[in-house]
């Protein structure tokens, strides 16, 4: 190999590879989401086919229209729910996670190792439905949105201890020591000096659980069952079974909900990958 | 001169001193930041996941329990559909996560070479990660479908005569496995990415010059410096699949019979027929398995990484 070569040693890029690449992707990832919002702005006789043609005449105001109004306005309803139950708890898992992987990686006792221990558990063991549901029954908390709120922070919060610990450890101590120098007590000291330093990983914390949130179905399903107060991942569930005749409303409803993720992934694609990335790696 | 000499100094004698005090020495890292994390902690999460190792022992109606013994998990490996379900589990688990661990290599070494498109492939391969699995799930079904579906459809056209996917029963659970690697793949091959990004550029160099080929030097040198990346990705799929339930939940609900059923399935479908303490000796289940599986993996690869 001459040392030209060597310097020089950035190949050219590979034409082949690269259509095979971009035909393949299509296939594979492109052409499921076609297939739902083609599905979605079909009318019903012609959605039954289940194929990938054409539509014969585009229903995008109508289907949208008439999913919305399905089962009186239940949609909707699920959105403001669905919203409500994102906002609540990415607040409530934000401040507590914060102020606990901070006190974590600031303060050294013997207790590390154990709150360590319990914060990685949560990460790994699987919660245990119906106790979850008897502790919930017992402080009346059973099939009440601020039940369903406080799982959805105690299950996200082992994710977000991780990413604050690992992040507060970039902060220079000096800057607490100046802050309590200059008077501030330990509540001042984190609201007022450490958390607005956090922004970053705030912001990816707030992405990557706020998807996690409104897409869950799993905790929505067991802790808040119901029409009236059904997230938009349950309605698609019920929806199921009375759209098994109409698949342009089911695969528009599919649509609908997958938007607020779209738009979150077109912002804060970046933050996505490095929340993601960091999490996993730490966990 | 004379300060800094005294500073550490000074620092030696406060920490016995400090000690001595014991509680008064101050802090500002108070231990009350910690009260309503835990407190949410161990309502929500720690005391459910100790009562569900009693009530797994109790016929229960979450008002009264009868304690039966082991009953529960007797009847758990004798019924023919629980066993499946516990069986299924595991399948699963290794497969997906499997497949994730060489799809996500393989398309992580594609998307960190030199080709068109990058930014592209990279957000259309990860999309899917952020889509809902319900909503995935009845796409799919729909794409699966065996007559009209579009994916038999396409197989027709040249001349492969497709499986029924999610209706017959040999291959529900692999369908359903396809369509998690589908919607999963793209989180592996963030994390590999991450992983081959970190490798210093100086390496690949040094193997060019002494003569390594591109299969030499994924085979040296990308292969070994992404075991971290690979720990991840297979503790991380390995978690997600043991416990998978949406997709499954979504496409067949368990069926056709009981063919593609997993323990947090059978858990769900228990807890719906009122067997309470059926169900949460499932989640006993579930978390011994995970643990099982996981923790002795976790340590397995973990002390492997250190002798590299």
């Amino acid at each position: 190999m001459s040392t030209a070569e060597l310097v020089n040693h950035k190949p050219g890029r590979n034409y082949l590879l690269s259509a095979i690449a971009i035909v393949s992707s299509v296939v594979v990832f492109v052409i499921p989401f076609v297939f739902i919002v083609l599905t979605a702005v079909k009318d019903r006789q012609q959605s039954a086919d289940l194929d990938f043609a054409w539509p014969h005449q585009f229903r995008i105001v109508q289907n949208f229209v008439e999913v919305l109004e399905a089962r009186d306005y239940m949609l909707v309803i699920a959105f403001i729910n669905s919203t409500i139950l994102t906002v609540a708890s990415v607040t409530g898992m934000v401040v507590l996670a914060a102020m606990a992987g901070f006190v974590l990686q600031r303060r050294k006792s013997r207790w590390n190792p154990f709150i360590n221990f319990l914060v990685l558990s949560g990460l790994i063991i699987p919660p245990a439905v119906v106790p979850t549901i008897w502790v919930l029954q017992q402080l009346g908390l059973f099939r009440t949105m601020p039940g369903l709120i406080l799982i959805e922070i105690a299950f996200g919060l082992s994710f977000c201890i991780l990413l604050f610990r690992a992040f507060v450890a970039t902060i220079p101590r000096e800057l607490d020591e100046a802050a309590i120098i200059d008077g501030a007590g330990p509540l001042r000291l984190f609201f007022r000096v450490i958390f607005p330093l956090l922004r970053s990983v705030i912001i990816t914390v707030v992405v990557v659980q706020s998807v996690n949130v409104f897409n869950d179905f799993v905790n929505p399903l067991y802790f808040l069952p119901g029409d009236q107060n059904a997230t938009v991942q349950l309605t698609l569930y019920n929806f199921q079974s009375q759209f098994s005749t109409q698949y342009n409303l089911l695969f528009m409803n599919i649509l609908l909900i997958t938007i607020p993720p779209l738009i979150m992934f077109l912002f804060f694609n970046r933050r996505i990958v490095a929340g993601m990335t960091s999490g996993a790696i730490k966990g | 001169m004379t300060i800094t000499s005294a500073r550490p100094k000074s620092r030696t004698d406060s920490t016995p001193a400090a000690q001595a005090a014991g509680k008064r020495f101050y802090t500002p890292y108070s231990f009350w930041f910690y009260l309503p994390t835990a407190l949410l902690y161990s309502v929500l999460f720690l005391i459910p996941t100790f009562a569900s190792f009693y009530y797994s022992l109790t016929r229960w109606t979450l008002f009264d329990s009868t304690f039966i013994g082991l009953d529960n998990f007797v009847m758990f490996f004798q019924e023919p559909a629980l066993v499946k379900g516990f069986t299924n589990t595991l399948v699963f688990a290794v497969v997906t996560s499997g497949s994730k661990v060489v799809l996500g290599l393989l398309l992580a070494v594609l998307l960190t070479s030199r080709i068109i498109g990058r930014g592209y492939l990279r957000s259309v391969v990860f999309f899917p990660v952020l889509v809902s699995s319900i909503g995935v799930g009845l796409t799919f079904q729909v794409l699966m479908n065996p007559e009209r579906g579009l994916i038999n459809g396409a197989l027709g056209v040249i001349g492969i005569d497709g499986p029924g996917w999610l209706t017959d029963p040999s291959w529900a659970l692999m369908s359903i496995a396809l369509i998690d690697v589908w919607k999963g793949v793209g989180l592996a091959t963030l994390i590999y990415i991450a992983g081959i990004v970190s490798i210093p550029r100086e390496y690949m160099e040094a193997a060019r010059v002494d003569g390594a080929g591109s299969w030499e030097s994924f085979r040296r040198i990308v292969l070994p410096l992404c075991k971290p990346a690979t720990v991840t990705v297979i503790i991380l799929s390995l978690i997600g699949g043991l416990r998978s339930f949406e997709l499954i939940w979504a496409t067949t609900r368990g069926g056709p019979g009981f063919t593609s059923d997993v323990i947090a399935s059978v858990i769900y479908k228990q807890y719906q027929a009122g067997f309470y303490g059926l169900s949460t000796a499932g989640n006993v289940i579930l978390f011994l398995v995970v643990t099982a599986i996981v923790l002795p993996l976790n340590w397995f690869l973990n002390r492997r990484e250190v002798d590299l």
